[in-house]
Order: structure tokens, then C-alpha cells, then sequence
């Protein structure tokens, strides 16, 4: 059984590690790429969670949304790829602190 | 898990639940969307082919666009006649969700409208344009009626998706594409905690839908994961809502994307996102969430006010006043459940009325390149463009929130509601905000009526177009201003529907949970 080896709450804290690498990536890097991969990273830091859960509850309805997720993932690459070669082809710059011409 | 104990579970569950008709008529706007948006991703390349003129065709794929729009207007009428759940207990028709449906395809109806123009003068390609206003409204459509949690993410992504690449569609324009990329990669960003919240929500509770996990909830004792869970959502859908302290993409992404796009930005998505908001708000312990939302209400008023005092760029002036308009919003979430939930409802009809309205006109003053959409540009239009100036200057003061427009009452609501759930100093801070933000719509009003022109702005006329927009707009906002009981009295009804369903009946277990 799932329980018996390794506990619930190693995923979890995994997760959240992972989740926490994810955020930390995002506010301290400054290229966009790997801007976009802490992204990713947080996303799959979600998923192990909801199979975590998922195994916890003995409910399939967490396994199926890290399915929905990944889909909604892979869309989300697609269009984000096809942003970033538009600012690339305008700006010749994939540094963010360069791409800022609207003052914040 | 021993892997195949679920299997035999699933077979006699499959069969029993193959949809029915009624299912598919209550999601009949989001299926007439779809097809109409399809239809213009096929026509757009058969119709170039013929070499015909060039603006003609993108008027066609306009109007088929604004047909779509109309279609499934007519659609949630029929969708409105069967309420109830559908598939599975995903979607859920009630006066709540129709009242959205209606919100968010008129806005999406009027933004094609006065897009014509703006495609016209932009020099943009129409068919992906008008198909992702219509994908990303099939979003927003379903947001506003879905009541699982896979199904609301889905749905915030196909808006969310739609309108990243809506905002970045002028793509030779720097800031265009620059806007673009702010709004995908913090969007994205703010999507990732919204699904952190509903996995702790899953684990906390072993269920995704709404109902359940509000029956869940009320039978036990709240457990610590689902207040985190509720907050992790509430920073997603911040985000989604330009709320502070999530709100500082807004005034960049707002300056950079297109103009009619922005006054689509500025009020669907977030009409769709209170709607998650609003249902998600009544499934926890409103105490949970309270304090979060009241600080982030009186955040998001001060903070979009006085950032909106210096700008001198009306896109980002009014990105700021929206920033303060989804504070005040927020102040009817924090009188939720008693008349906070109506009084949101019908400030999010009127705001959407008024902001798209006032997005219309800077869409067609900002002309070739959107060059002129600093104040200065707005010397003297008075004089050159009555009949404009005079429109801009009623929506700026139903934003101000002057009597017999429908900022008005629709503060008044919020307000009165406030005092009624006892936030008297919330009301304070929202009382003194509305003061400030008189100041900067004023300013505009005057910069129109009584400063000489220093710049040589070409004024054009509006073309038809545009005018039926504005006129649809004007139509609303002077309406809700003059007799907002019809509007007022539906959504009460529908908000007592809504606290009362999650609030005492419980709702049958979901198949996964057999």
C-alpha cells in the first residue's frame, strides 16, 4: 500500500518545495525562458500534490485533473513560446530587465 | 492503491451517464460560441483567397463575429428556461450564472463592434482576432457557470489563454508584445497559486466539486488546508481581478494591448472571476476569507487612486480606475452574504456598461499606431468632436458615480450594503476613495472641454459602427441609472438562490466519489 512506505505528508512537503522553487525562480531570474520553466516547475509541483492526494483519498477525480492540468500546461507553452519570439523579434532581448519600455 | 479496484466501479458509472440533451442545452451559449468562432478560423482563409477587397472581408468576418455574439445571447434566453445541473454536476444554470452569461457576451458583443474601426485603422488581420474574443468568452461564459473546480480552471484558462494573445495582437508594436508577455508570465504565475488552492481544497477535503465541498465543510470542522486553500485561490483570482496587492501588472498591460481589447480585459474576465469569487466565497466560512478580502478591498481603492492621480496616459489612468473599481467591488464581497452578493452582481453590470464604453471611444481617438491616448491629446476635443467628447464625459462621470448614471447606484449599493453588514470603516475608506478618484475623471473632462488643442490631433468621425457600441453603452449605463429596480430585484433573486442552495441543501455525491 501507498501509505505504508512513505507517508503523506513527504509528498506534500515535496510539493510545496518544489512549488517554493518555482516562485523563488520566477521573482530572482531574468531570463524569461527560465522565467517561464519556474512556471512550469510550480505547475508540477501542484501535480504531485493532487496525486498525493488523489492516493490519500482514494479518489481518481486527482489523478484526472494532473491529466487536465498537463494538457492546459502544454497550451499554455504554446502560446507562451510564440509571445516570447514576438517580444524576441521586437526587442532582440530576452532579458527582462530590458524588456521595459512601459515604466512600472 | 492496488490499481484495479476502481475499474470495476467505473463501468455500470459510465453507462449510466452518457449525457442527455438537456446537458448540452445548458451549455448552449458556450456550443454557439465555439461553432461561430470555429467557423471564422475556416472562412478567413478561403476568403482572402479571392483577392476581393481587402477591408470588405474583415467587415464580414466582423459581422459574422457579432452574429456569434448575438446567437448565443439568444442562446442563454433558451440555456435560461431549463436551470439546473448538467454534466455531471459541473455546470451549474441558475439566475446566477444567466445574469453572467448575459453580462459577459454583451460586452463581448459591443467590444466587436467597436473593433471594426480599430482593425480598420491598426492594419490588424480580423480572423484570429474575432475568433479568440469568441474563445475567450466561451471562458469567461463557463467560469461564470461552473461549480467544479477542474471545470472553473479550465474555463479561467481558455480566457486567460485567449486574452494573452489577444493583448500582445498589434505584434510589431514593442509595447504591445511587451504587455503581452507581462500578462502571460504573471497570469500564468497567479494561475499556478489559484491551483496550489484547489489541490490543498481536494486534499482537504477529497472533493472537487463546490457542493460537495461545501457539505463537506458544514459537517465537520473547517480544517486549517482549506483556509490556506481558500487563500491560495484568493491570490489566483486577485490577480485575475487586478486586485491589490496582486495588481501591478495592470496599468502596464493595459497601456501596451490594444485598446477595445483592454475595455474586454478590463471587465469580462473580471465580471467571470468575481463569479468564481462570489461561489467559491459562500462554500467556506465567510469569516475565513473576510479579513483578506477587506484589506485587499481597501488596498486595491487606495492604491488604484492614487496611482491613477499622476498618470498622465488615459489607458493607464484607466487602468488604475479599474484597479479602485474591483476595490469597491471587493467591499461588496466583504458585505457577502446579505446584500453584498447583489450589490457586486449589479456593480459589475454597471462598471462593465460604463468601462467599455469609455475603452470604445479612447479605441477610436487613439488612431494609427495608438498615438494619441495621452492627456495631452485629449485638448480640445470638446470642440473638434462634440458628440464623442460629450459620450466619454458621461462615462467618466458614471465612473465618478453622478446620479442618474449607473455608477451611481451601483455604488450606492455596494455602499449601502457595506453599512448594512456593519463595515463602517471600510465604507469610510470607500467614501473618501470616491472623492479622490472625482479628481482624475474630472481632470480628463476638463482637459476635453476647457483646454485649447497644442497638438494637432486628426479628428474623424465615428463611423456606425462605433456609434451602435457606444449607443448600446450609453443605453445601459443611463438605464441602470434611471431604473436599476428590474436589474436590482433579479440579481437579489438570484443571490438568495445562491446563499440558499450552498448555505442548507446539500447536493447528491459526484460519481468520482462512488
Amino acid at each position: 500500500m501507498f501509505g505504508a512506505y512513505v507517508p503523506l505528508s513527504y509528498y506534500l512537503l515535496l510539493s510545496a518545495i518544489l512549488f517554493a522553487c518555482g516562485v523563488v525562480g520566477f521573482l530572482i531570474k531574468r531570463n524569461i525562458i527560465t522565467i517561464f520553466m519556474s512556471i512550469e516547475l510550480m505547475l508540477n509541483g501542484v501535480n504531485l500534490s493532487f496525486v498525493a492526494f488523489a492516493a490519500h483519498w482514494h479518489a481518481l477525480a486527482g489523478q484526472v485533473f494532473v491529466f487536465f492540468v498537463m494538457v492546459v500546461a502544454a497550451a499554455e507553452t504554446a502560446v507562451g513560446l510564440a509571445i516570447i519570439i514576438a517580444v524576441y523579434r521586437t526587442r532582440e532581448t530576452l532579458n527582462v530587465d530590458q524588456v521595459n519600455l512601459l515604466k512600472l | 492503491m492496488t490499481g484495479a479496484a476502481p475499474i470495476p466501479h467505473l463501468f455500470p458509472a459510465l453507462l449510466q451517464v452518457l449525457p442527455q440533451s438537456s446537458d448540452y442545452i445548458r451549455i448552449l451559449p458556450e456550443i454557439v460560441l465555439s461553432l461561430f468562432g470555429i467557423l471564422i478560423m475556416l472562412l478567413e482563409p478561403l476568403i482572402d483567397e479571392k483577392k476581393t477587397d481587402e477591408k470588405k472581408n474583415q467587415k464580414v468576418l466582423g459581422v459574422i463575429a457579432l452574429v456569434g455574439a448575438l446567437a448565443a445571447l439568444c442562446a442563454t434566453w433558451v440555456m435560461s428556461q431549463s436551470p439546473g445541473l448538467a454534466f455531471w454536476q459541473m455546470v451549474q444554470i441558475d439566475g446566477f450564472s444567466v445574469f453572467f452569461h448575459v453580462l459577459i457576451i454583451a460586452v463581448a458583443a459591443v467590444v466587436i463592434l467597436s473593433s471594426y474601426e480599430y482593425l480598420a485603422v491598426q492594419r490588424i488581420r480580423a480572423g484570429e482576432y474575432y475568433a479568440l474574443i469568441l474563445f475567450g468568452t466561451v471562458g469567461m461564459a463557463l467560469m461564470s457557470s461552473a461549480v467544479e473546480l477542474v471545470l472553473i480552471f479550465i474555463a479561467l484558462e481558455i480566457s486567460s489563454i485567449s486574452s494573452y494573445v489577444l493583448a500582445g495582437f498589434r505584434r510589431r508594436d514593442a509595447a504591445s508584445t511587451e504587455s503581452s508577455l507581462k500578462y502571460f508570465l504573471l497570469g500564468s504565475f497567479a494561475t499556478a497559486f489559484f491551483l496550489y488552492g484547489v489541490a490543498l481544497m481536494f486534499g482537504a477535503t477529497g472533493a472537487t466539486n463546490i457542493g460537495q465541498i461545501s457539505h463537506i465543510l458544514q459537517s465537520e470542522p473547517v480544517p486549517l488546508l482549506a483556509y490556506v486553500a481558500v487563500a491560495l485561490m484568493f491570490v489566483g483570482l486577485g490577480f485575475k481581478v487586478a486586485a491589490a496587492p496582486f495588481h501591478i501588472w495592470t496599468p502596464d498591460v493595459y497601456e501596451g494591448a490594444p485598446a477595445p481589447i483592454v475595455g474586454l480585459m478590463s471587465t469580462a474576465p473580471k465580471a467571470a472571476a468575481f463569479a468564481v469569487l462570489l461561489r467559491v466565497v459562500f462554500v467556506i466560512d465567510v469569516h475565513a476569507l473576510f479579513w483578506i478580502i477587506w484589506v485587499s478591498a481597501a488596498l486595491s481603492m487606495t492604491l488604484g487612486n492614487i496611482g491613477a492621480l499622476v498618470q498622465s496616459n488615459v489607458k493607464r489612468l484607466l487602468a488604475y480606475s479599474s484597479i479602485a473599481h474591483a476595490g469597491y467591488l471587493l467591499v461588496a464581497f466583504a458585505a457577502a452574504p446579505g446584500l453584498g452578493t447583489s450589490a457586486a452582481m449589479f456593480y459589475a453590470a454597471s462598471y462593465a456598461a460604463m468601462n467599455v464604453g469609455a475603452f470604445a471611444v479612447v479605441s477610436h481617438f487613439a488612431n494609427a499606431g495608438e498615438r494619441y491616448v495621452s492627456l495631452e491629446d485629449y485638448e480640445g476635443l470638446g470642440r473638434s468632436s462634440p458628440l464623442l467628447a460629450a459620450t466619454l464625459t458621461i462615462f467618466l462621470l458614471s465612473l465618478i458615480g453622478i446620479p442618474i448614471t449607473g455608477g451611481f447606484f451601483a455604488k450606492f449599493y455596494v455602499f449601502s450594503a457595506a453599512i448594512k453588514a456593519n463595515l463602517i470603516w471600510l465604507t469610510i475608506i470607500a467614501v473618501l476613495n470616491s472623492g479622490i478618484g472625482a479628481y482624475y475623471y474630472l481632470r480628463i473632462i476638463v482637459v476635453m472641454y476647457m483646454r485649447e488643442a497644442r497638438k494637432a490631433v486628426p479628428a474623424t468621425p465615428a463611423p456606425l459602427s462605433l456609434r451602435l457600441a457606444l449607443a448600446a453603452c450609453m443605453a445601459v449605463t443611463l438605464y441602470l441609472g434611471l431604473s436599476p429596480n428590474r436589474v436590482l430585484q433579479y440579481s437579489q433573486g438570484s443571490a438568495e438562490q445562491l446563499v440558499q442552495r450552498t448555505g442548507g441543501e446539500t447536493q447528491a455525491p459526484a460519481l468520482s466519489q462512488r
